[in-house]
């Protein structure tokens, strides 16, 4: 343990970060086949990574370590932090997970209630606020079944701002939004990332979605999930989808996603 | 070049542009709601249709009655019975065994909910006792709950305790099974979403488990009263003593041994109306407007 902590200590004089991971494995059941493998990933704070790849390279559950849902079969895990919360990372989802017998603004004030703001005039101007960053002011009584999926994306978004991690963790969340809601709400999180500094590592097997958002883009392989390759960019925020220099970017990794997941069928 | 500029100039900010697009999504992916007034929803599509389908019953009724199909002392008309309901009702003592057998059935179904939930509560999370205890809580369920009757009254006699035997037997297995449904019917991401949002122990299970339980456990309880009120009913009907007082179920059995077919068919609608009238009254607006809330049902 105290080497560990020392050798830590020491990376992070030379080179601060937000997330770190070293050596990770994931293999569920006594041996398994191990769906990540030997994960390396240092991400700086306030940086916009991507992670991108095939089904089966557990990204996912890249994530899910990170947020400490479960724990990591070998490898460590670290989350520096320098906020009110080191340690602690949000987590949002493809389907919103809204409580549903809360409304918008009351599900924001859960996150903030259980992060430990306990008056609740506080609680509700401050989720009044959030919802407004997230252009949703006047859905604070809105029941989550009366929102739209993007507008529920946003409430969810709202809720994980709440939660003042230093990082945020976001597992494919515009896969199941219409092509129009998701263009408006890349639009949206770069706008957020940008004013908060918030570091996020975002999961999705859209190439496009990857060198639309990402500063870093980082393709993983599948069975098991191994770092394949990674790509910085440098094109400035904010891009636009249809951007000449993002089809450019997108085209380049996907060659390299094909080639990795053509290595699947000839064995 | 001059038409660059006015193109330019015509061209509005990045963000202005997505949050005016966004605002569109939104107004467009919203559909309005409007509420009909209340006497609309309670009045024409929840009271009117069991009016008039009652009103048809009873009319068809009549009509078999008319027909003369069979003799009036075996099948009488609603007139017979209504005559006979108001002029015996002293006799079979009606008010008072409509209260006692309502504060019976409440009374019972009360301990029931305690214990059915407790039961329920402390085997959910155990996989090994709960899988030995829910086959045999669904087989409680299926046995009918008269068939408790005889071993009660040799358990207790003829007293209140066999008839509380019987209720409990037959109404806490739908609690705890109606409990133990809601709690596997829990989203697992929502117990994903409390953890990460801080959630652990007494406060994941109040903001995040027993809302999520809720729905199960309310039709849980909704099914609890049915059972304890027919239990209830059987037990009555066969434990006859002086010294038990009136009750709905023995006014049945008391009609039954004068060959008074009117009285029973009296006593069978009194047992009907009540069971339905506590449902209405209590149980049904609470699921639905939880199942409402949760944009499970259409309001």
């Amino acid at each position: 343990m105290t080497v560990t902590a020392t050798v830590g200590d020491a990376l992070e004089a030379v080179e601060p970060a937000a997330v770190r991971l070293t050596g990770v494995t994931k293999s569920f059941g006594k041996g398994g086949v191990p769906v990540l493998d030997g994960i390396d990933l240092s991400v700086a704070p306030g940086e916009f990574v991507c992670l991108l790849g095939a089904s089966g390279c557990g990204k996912s559950t890249l994530l899910n370590l990170i947020a400490g849902l479960d724990p990591a079969s070998s490898g460590t895990i670290e989350l520096p932090g320098t906020g009110s919360r080191p340690g602690h990372a949000a987590l949002m989802f493809q389907e919103s997970a809204l409580f549903p017998w809360l409304t918008a603004g009351r599900n924001v004030e859960l996150a903030l209630k259980l992060r430990g703001v306990r008056d609740r005039g506080e609680r509700r101007a401050e989720a009044q606020r959030l919802l407004g960053l997230v252009r949703l002011g006047g859905a604070y009584d809105k029941r989550v079944h009366e929102l739209s999926g993007g507008m529920r994306q946003r409430v969810a978004l709202a809720r994980s701002l709440a939660q003042q991690a230093d990082v945020l963790l976001m597992d494919e969340p515009f896969a199941a939004l219409d092509a129009i809601t998701r263009d408006v709400l890349h639009d949206e999180l770069v706008k957020l990332w940008s004013e908060t500094g918030l570091t996020v590592i975002f999961v999705t097997h859209n190439v496009r979605e990857a060198a639309r958002l990402g500063q870093r883009v980082i393709l993983l392989s599948s069975r098991p999930g191994r770092i394949a390759r990674e790509w910085r960019v440098d094109i400035p925020q904010p891009r636009r989808i249809e951007d000449a220099a993002v089809t450019d970017l997108t085209r380049k990794i996907t060659a390299e996603l094909h080639k990795e997941i053509s290595r699947h069928g000839n064995n | 070049m001059a038409t660059t500029d006015v193109l330019e100039s015509a061209a509005p900010e990045p963000e202005a542009e997505f949050t005016s697009i966004e605002a569109g999504l939104d107004a467009l992916e919203t559909a309005a709601t409007t509420r009909k007034p209340w006497w609309r929803r309670v009045l024409l599509a929840k009271v009117l249709p069991p009016v008039v389908t009652i009103v048809a019953l009873l009319l068809i009724w009549d009509l078999l009655v008319f027909a003369q199909i069979k003799p009036a002392w075996v099948l009488p008309g609603p007139a017979d019975v209504w005559d006979e309901i108001t002029a015996n009702w002293s006799q079979y003592q009606i008010t008072q065994a409509i209260w006692d057998s309502v504060s019976r059935g409440i009374f019972g179904f009360a301990i029931s909910v305690v214990v059915g939930t407790v039961l329920g509560l402390s085997i959910a999370r155990i996989p090994w006792i709960r899988a030995g205890i829910q086959p045999i809580l669904s087989g409680l369920q299926s046995l009918p709950s008269v068939a408790w009757v005889p071993i009660g009254i040799m358990w207790f006699g003829v007293t209140s305790a066999t008839i509380y035997t019987v209720v409990l037997l037959g109404a806490i297995p739908s609690v705890t099974i109606g409990l133990l449904d809601g709690v596997d019917q829990i989203p697992p991401i929502y117990t994903r979403v409390g953890h990460n949002l801080g959630a652990r122990g007494v406060s994941a299970a109040r903001h995040v488990l027993f809302p999520a339980v809720l729905p199960g456990y309310v039709s849980g309880l909704k099914q609890g009263w049915a059972f304890s009120w027919r239990s209830l009913m059987a037990a009555e009907l066969i434990a006859v003593s002086p010294h038990l007082g009136p009750g709905v179920g023995q006014a049945m059995a008391e009609a039954g041994d004068n060959n008074d077919m009117a009285m029973a068919f009296g006593v069978l609608i009194i047992i009907l109306i009540i069971g339905i009238g506590i449902n209405a009254v209590f149980f049904a607006p609470i699921e639905r407007r939880l199942l409402r809330s949760r944009g499970l049902i259409k309001s």
